[in-house]
């Protein structure tokens, strides 16, 4: 049997596949003399063994073939990552295995603190940089929480990071294997990086330091001071220093933000004796590996510790079109996200609000054309300037969710991994309040038979006091959303149609069991030391506030979207008296175009939808697998959403099928028996809007909109994420019960 | 979505990649499955297989011609949940008769020509299944219909 635990001592070249490059290179530098902390390999038969003799294996393989990776969105990657990481989390190392290395933590590290960092074997062997991919986690204590990371490290092998670069770091079940380092920690007061040699000069070396560990500087909260030195000698080329605030110290538990001691402030991590010495130290180390490195150091004292040291890489090259990196840049601190929080609740959001509001307030019917046609454009500009914004700030923000699934996970091990969510509905969002003044306007004509006949045929404002204000109300608040093409109100008669069909039968919400959420946030809290509590509860706060605003910044930029529509209806209808043919099938560029006098391009765009028919035989989906993101059973007439005017025909009982769904389409969503949605994602608005009604869900399905079409009868299973189109013995229960009775 | 003819060729490789398919019959309600050596048209209207006069299977659909079969590329592992692939097929089972067996024979034995001489005795049916619906999962439980017309 190969070992499962190798000294630093003990490891030589043979073992460079069992431990990985990180490993290996520590070893290296310990049997050259370098001073670097003491520290075990676990290596990758550990891993092995520990998959293979759990089922896990088994597990990764079901859970990450479950589609095509090519047909999986990002957060449907983030979302496998987590399932896999639960399986870690929930499957015990098997005795043989759990006795040797708890017996080796104990012995070793008994209750100092430790790092326990990823050694993937082929990660450090690529002429490119992929740092970051896994997970590293610093100052754990005690041998049981050693094993606990470990198995965490391990699981970041499936990590989306790493998922998302799968074809370039060969990433493949049978034989990628993950080694582990755990390491002493070693409590530098100053620490950072060194490049032998500058990527963007050949002749330069580049120190950073920071005050405290360099966990702050690696991952970006910290901003280091910066050397230039002669690659040469050694020499100081230039310094450029920062405003230091901050430092990462350790904490009983990980690291933690400190504000920094005045005299620190004004003084810069290295004087010119240290810079000296980490430039040798980065020379030997070159020396030894016969190549430029890229180290971390720290200093502990007047000891000079070597972390890890790396074959300078070039950075990976990014096409144009690769969307990687922007993923990669979601994944972002609780600091950062506290800062865009307080950007987007205080300034974004407020500003959002204020520009839908001015551009409401423009007369547009007093704009000659070609000023009609400016403000069109105009419009759009705003638009697309606040997308640019929701994109930079908002989208991110978002990973507040996915920050406190992991927390959630690790502390409470839930069967179910995506429990978390649970905690972070019912937290008033926008788009819910609109709902609810639908249902109540809908209330008041299911009780009153006149109100429900005038309605029928005539306008709202002849109808009865009460409703028309009420429906004002509506109107005024959320009258202006867009969606697709078309205004929330593009038509009165739309929107009654749909609320005489809410009022023709109660809606029964089948939301959470009562308590349920405060049992959990009970649970979730319990899981930590009391002075650790009110940290849990602004890790969950923020993840409230990350899944509220998900929807209601996409709610206000509908409001902008929605000024951008009303000046290209307005275009529209005045083209319209001017008897341009084709109207209505105008889009915005084409409105735009016939406002200002020129001949608009026509387009052909009529979407196939067809089901495939070749020759002599025909295609159709069965059953779909996509992603179980709301519990449940349901069967019902299919109702496809293409556009706006597919909103307000829809029926209650029928199931929901569309492309995306938008918060500013979910208004039907009471009525619906079930959802079912192209695009993937656990933590998406048809996920939330859908579990906050208690409706079966599932995302993720594959041309949902293609295989399936109106009026086709399909079941939907929430608990595996199955659509299945056609007669079944549960649909035909479930849509036509009479028939069975 | 992929183009029908990407399904149409899935099924052509998938039944060159396997020799061996499960033919289900029943016998007054009782299923009954047996394992054959298989062939399909290259239009896949048809599956053929062979077997002697005397057994289970032959009386089954000699008695009811509506039958099932299943061809699939499992490895008997779990992996096989996620990886392979399986086609059930339902339609019409018919003896060939001798003088129309030319081309349907060709094909059988192109395939297998370890069994002309099994084929080629007097007490051996070739027989024909006329599809009429190819049901294609995936990765478990992706399920497509593919209807011949």
């Amino acid at each position: 049997m190969t070992a499962f635990i190798l000294t630093l001592d003990q490891l030589d070249e043979e073992h460079r596949p069992l431990v990985g490059g990180k490993a290996f290179s520590l070893a290296a530098m310990h049997q050259s003399g370098f001073l670097v902390p003491p520290a075990i390999c676990i290596t990758v038969e550990a891993y092995r063994h520990y998959i293979a003799a759990t089922g896990l294996l088994d597990q990764i393989v079901l859970d990450l073939y479950r589609k095509r990776f090519e047909e999986m969105r990002w957060e449907e990657i983030w979302d496998t990552a987590l399932r896999i990481r639960n399986a870690f989390l929930k499957t015990p190392v098997p005795g043989d295995l759990q006795e040797a290395l708890l017996r080796e933590f104990e012995s070793r590290f008994s209750e100092n603190p430790v790092s326990v960092r990823s050694s993937a074997p082929g990660e450090d062997s690529s002429k490119t940089s992929f740092a970051g991919l896994h997970e590293s986690f610093v100052n754990i204590r005690g041998p049981e929480a050693i094993l606990a990371h470990v198995r965490l490290v391990w699981a970041s092998l499936w990590s989306d990071r790493a998922l998302l670069y799968r074809q370039e770091i060969g990433l493949d079940v049978k034989r990628s294997a993950m080694a582990v380092l755990v390491q002493e920690m070693i409590l530098g007061e100053r620490s950072g990086i060194i490049f032998g040699k500058s990527p963007t000069d050949p002749g330069h070396s580049v120190v950073e330091a920071v005050h405290g560990l360099n966990q702050g500087l690696v991952d970006g909260t910290i901003e280091p001071d910066q050397w230039h030195l002669d690659r040469k000698t050694g020499a100081v080329l230039s310094h450029t220093p920062v405003v230091r605030e901050k430092a990462m110290r350790p904490g009983r538990h990980g690291a933690r933000i400190e504000p920094l001691s005045p005299a620190l402030r004004d003084q810069a991590p290295l004087g010119e004796m240290e810079l000296s010495e980490v430039y040798n130290l980065c020379m030997r180390s070159e020396a030894l590996f016969r190549a430029p490195q890229d180290m971390e150091w720290t200093y502990r004292g007047r000891d000079l510790y070597a972390l890890q040291s790396r074959p300078i890489t070039t950075a990976l090259q990014t096409k144009g079109d690769d969307q990687r990196p922007w993923y990669l840049s979601l994944h972002r601190s609780f600091e950062n996200l506290k800062t865009l929080r307080t950007r987007i609740e205080g300034e974004l959001i407020p500003a959002m609000e204020r520009e839908a509001q001015e551009l409401a307030r423009l007369d547009l019917g007093s704009l000659s054309n070609a000023e009609l046609a400016d403000e069109i454009h105009r419009r759009r500009q705003i638009h697309e300037r606040w997308l640019d914004t929701y994109k930079r700030d908002c989208i991110p923000f978002a990973h507040g969710m996915r920050l406190f699934g992991h927390v959630y996970n690790d502390r409470v091990q839930p069967d179910d991994p995506f429990e978390f969510v649970e905690l972070l509905s019912e937290t008033g969002m926008v788009s819910t309040r609109r709902n609810q003044m639908l249902q109540e306007l809908a209330g008041m004509i299911q009780h009153d038979a006149t109100l429900l006949d005038c309605l029928k045929n005539e306008s709202v404002k002849t109808c009865g006091e009460a409703f028309a204000e009420k429906y004002n109300a509506l109107v005024s608040q959320f009258g202006d959303i867009a969606w697709g093409e078309s205004r929330f109100i593009q038509d009165e008669r739309d929107l009654l149609t749909l609320l005489m069909e809410m009022a023709a039968s109660s809606i029964d919400v089948r939301g959470n069991e009562t308590g349920r959420v405060d049992r959990l946030q009970h649970d979730f809290l319990a899981m930590f030391e009391p002075d650790q509590q009110s940290l849990a509860l602004e890790i969950l706060d923020m993840a409230r506030a990350s899944y509220r605003l998900r929807d209601d910044d996409n709610i206000y930029l509908g409001k902008i979207e929605g000024q951008v529509l009303a000046a290209v209806e307005e275009g529209r209808s005045r083209l319209a008296k001017e008897q341009e043919a084709g109207v209505g099938d105008m889009d915005r560029d084409q409105v735009l175009d016939a406002l200002r006098g020129k001949e608009p391009i026509r387009s052909q765009r009529k979407p196939s939808r067809a089901g495939d028919q070749e020759g002599t035989y025909s295609v159709a989906a069965r059953q779909i697998v996509g992603q179980p993101a709301g519990p449940g059973l349901a069967a019902g007439r299919a109702r496809v959403i293409y556009q706006h005017s597919d909103l307000f025909v829809f029926k209650r009982g029928e199931v929901l099928v569309c492309d995306a769904i938008d918060p500013g389409m979910t208004f039907v969503i009471p009525l619906a028996s079930a959802v079912v949605e192209r695009r993937g994602g656990m933590l998406i608005h048809g996920a939330i809007i859908a579990r906050e009604y208690g409706l079966p869900c599932v995302t993720g399905v594959p041309d949902a909109t293609r295989w399936i079409k109106t009026g086709d009868t399909i079941t939907v299973d929430g608990y595996l994420g199955l659509v299945i189109i056609g007669e079944g013995i549960l649909s035909r229960e479930i849509v036509n019960p009479q028939e069975n009775m | 979505m992929k183009p029908s003819e990407d399904y149409k060729n899935d099924l052509i490789s998938l039944f060159r990649s396997q020799p061996l398919a499960v033919l289900a019959t029943h016998n007054r309600g009782q299923p009954y499955g047996s394992l054959v050596a298989f062939a399909a048209t290259d239009d896949l209207n048809y599956l053929i297989f062979s077997t002697t006069r005397s057994t289970r299977k032959f009386a089954n659909l000699s008695a009811d011609p509506r039958v099932a079969m299943v061809i699939d590329n499992r490895s008997n592992h779990p992996s096989d949940l996620r990886f392979a692939k399986a086609v059930t097929a339902t339609g019409r089972a018919e003896e060939i008769p001798i003088h129309e067996s030319g081309d349907f024979q060709a094909i059988y034995l192109n395939k297998h020509p370890h069994l002309e001489d099994f084929v080629s005795s007097p007490s051996t049916a070739l027989i024909k299944i006329r599809v009429e619906v190819y049901y294609l999962v995936t990765r478990f439980q992706n399920v497509v219909e593919i209807r011949l017309t």
